[in-house]
């Protein structure tokens, strides 16, 4: 049994825009699940709809075996932490944290105590008296997480939570959220546009697309064995040749040119797609998998060149190390290594 | 930094013209003369007695007072919760309703006075006190809704999105997150449908009658009989409140904050 499902669930905007279509979703209790795709993929608006903002037009919402589809915001006790923060300018630190819990009607010292306890966790002890606008982004960030978890929500909601961070700042912060979230064995969901933050604290990633889920599996999975074109595109693939199963290990070119791909497949037909780290320039002695190309525009990446080659399968981009370099128009050879090939499902 | 010398002098007159004419009402205010004259042959305050004596000041006073404290305060009434929703919500023919509430700013004074003199004199036949305070609650009304909503709308929604997560309902998280947060649009914008009540002739004018006058006009209809330096009495006392205000604005809220 899931802890968290979300069932066909349609969104549609003044009746003609559909920004979710029949999408479905599991979790299971304590996984930190992202929602990863570019902006308008409808993954905020995912949010949204387990958060209670948005009403679906469609679908249901089930969290632990109750139905909260229909359970109005402020009855489903989900923490959220939102991309501006969201705090309360008007209160200091303790009475921002204090709200939640001064609404369940708790004791005074009960409320002060879990505070206090919530403040020494995420380190923010110190500024108890402070207010938001005296506070830097991080510390601001800090604060929002301390008043969403002391409630001791069953879901943890955060909306691009570290996007206002400078870059050291956000690795400090997913570091801080993943121990928090082993911490209390919490179950999140995470929204962000940014892989590498997504890969480095989720147990499960959901790549979305135009309202709709390409594929939802482990980081290391979505890395390595993307599903589909656009999941490829997203992580970084950027060579793609159209393919056709032959036979067993064998695909077929649309210029009849055999290539061996070593992963199985129940795909007939779709797109091999490599890693330009993966394509090696070849000497004359390896045959497996070689065409031969023409070396067009060159970059230098640092530790590697970069090469738009036009080979026989169409144009590919190659990172080569910086050994040996290459002018455009010289004649290479190269390969694609059989184990580095993944075949995905053209996306629309 | 260059000191521009024409500037200077330009900024002067501009000083000049618009204070001068304040500086000879107040100066004549304690003048002896039964007639307002400048300058002064001999220093009296008889006049500001008279103000008090008179009665007909004091019971005008009264009326503005209260005529302008009800209507702002029934305007905020209404104004804060149409604001937010301006604010809040993609609603159907927004910009028409914005610029419908915000007609009887442009509309000029008299002719919005004179539709409700048709309206709630003619027709309606109310009594003048309450005629006079929904013509006032009519004409201030734009006035809030314009400052409360600019204020609205740099409020970030999230935060009140955040409190109902938290377990606060809607009209709760309203006062608790919404109301604390834009205090300085709802003062500003209740000194300005104030002010703007108190001052107000045009819609006055259509609205009082026997027995009911608001301050201006019963200065106006004290001017058209009388020339004596009452009338500056009346004024250099109305500066005067008007500077003690000023001053308490700037220290509680700053100038600004009423500019916004």
């Amino acid at each position: 049994m899931e802890f968290l499902t979300l069932n066909k669930i349609d969104v549609t905007y003044d009746k003609k825009k559909t920004v979710l279509k029949g999408l479905n979703l599991e979790v299971k209790e304590g996984e930190l699940v992202s929602l990863l795709g570019p902006s308008g993929c409808g993954k905020t608006t995912t949010l949204r709809v387990i958060a209670g903002f948005i009403e679906p037009s469609g679908g249901e919402f089930i969290l632990d075996g109750r139905n909260y589809t229909k359970v109005p915001v402020h009855k489903r006790n989900f923490g959220i932490v939102f991309q501006s923060y969201a705090l309360f300018p008007h209160l200091n630190v303790y009475d921002n944290v204090a709200f939640g819990l001064k609404l369940q009607k708790l004791k005074k010292a009960e409320i002060k105590r879990k505070v206090e306890d919530m403040l020494e966790i995420c380190g923010l002890s110190e500024f108890a008296d402070r207010f938001p606008g005296q506070m830097s982004g991080g510390q601001r960030q800090r604060v929002a997480l301390a008043r969403a978890m002391v409630i001791q929500p069953k879901l943890l909601l955060l909306d691009e939570p570290l996007s206002n961070l400078d870059a050291k700042l956000r690795i400090n912060m997913r570091v801080e959220i993943k121990r928090l979230q082993k911490k209390f064995g919490i179950t999140m969901i995470f929204v962000t546009h940014d892989q590498e933050e997504c890969f480095s604290i989720s147990d499960k990633v959901a790549v979305m697309n135009n309202g709709l889920i390409e594929q939802y599996d482990t980081p290391e999975n979505i890395y390595l064995k993307p599903k589909t074109e656009f999941v490829a595109r997203f992580i970084g693939f950027n060579n793609f040749i159209p393919l056709k199963k032959q036979s067993g290990g064998i695909f077929i070119t649309e210029r009849k040119e055999l290539i061996q791909v070593e992963q199985e497949t129940k795909l007939e037909e779709g797109l091999g797609t490599i890693r330009p780290d993966d394509i090696l320039l070849a000497d004359e002695t390896v045959s497996e998998n070689v065409m031969n190309a023409t070396v067009g525009v060159r970059t230098f990446l640092g530790r590697s060149y970069q090469y738009e080659v036009d080979s026989t399968a169409g144009k590919l981009v190659v990172n080569a190390p910086i050994g040996k370099v290459y002018e455009p128009g010289d004649r290479v050879r190269v390969q694609l290594p059989k184990n580095k090939i993944i075949i995905v499902r053209k996306s629309m | 930094m260059r000191k521009n010398k024409m500037l200077v002098a330009f900024a002067c007159c501009v000083f000049a013209f618009l204070f001068l004419p304040l500086f000879i009402i107040a100066v004549t205010a304690f003048g002896g003369e039964s007639a307002i004259t400048f300058p002064i042959q001999s220093f009296s305050l008889k006049w500001f007695a008279n103000i008090f004596t008179s009665g007909s000041f004091i019971s005008s006073f009264k009326t503005s007072f209260q005529i302008a404290l009800f209507a702002t305060l029934l305007a905020l009434l209404v104004g804060i919760p149409a604001a937010y929703a301006l604010a809040r919500y993609t609603i159907k023919g927004k910009n028409m309703i914005q610029s419908f509430f915000l007609s009887p700013t442009i509309i000029p004074g008299i002719v919005l006075g004179f539709a409700l003199y048709r309206f709630i004199v003619l027709v309606m036949r109310m009594p003048v006190f309450y005629g006079l305070l929904l013509g006032h609650f009519l004409a201030v009304l734009p006035y809030i809704i314009r400052v409360v909503g600019s204020s609205l709308s740099q409020f970030d929604f999230s935060i009140e999105e955040a409190a109902w997560s938290l377990g606060c309902g809607k009209v709760s998280a309203f006062f608790k997150v919404v109301i604390p947060n834009i205090t300085s649009g709802i003062m500003a914008a209740f000194m300005l449908a104030f002010i703007n009540s108190f001052n107000n002739i045009p819609v006055s004018m259509f609205l009082t009658g026997p027995g009911v006058s608001t301050f201006p006009t019963n200065l106006m209809n004290y001017i058209e009989y009388n020339y004596d330096p009452t009338v500056s009495a009346v004024s250099v006392l109305l500066m005067a409140g008007t500077i003690i205000i000023m001053f308490v604005v700037e220290k509680t809220l700053g100038i600004a904050s009423l500019a916004k």
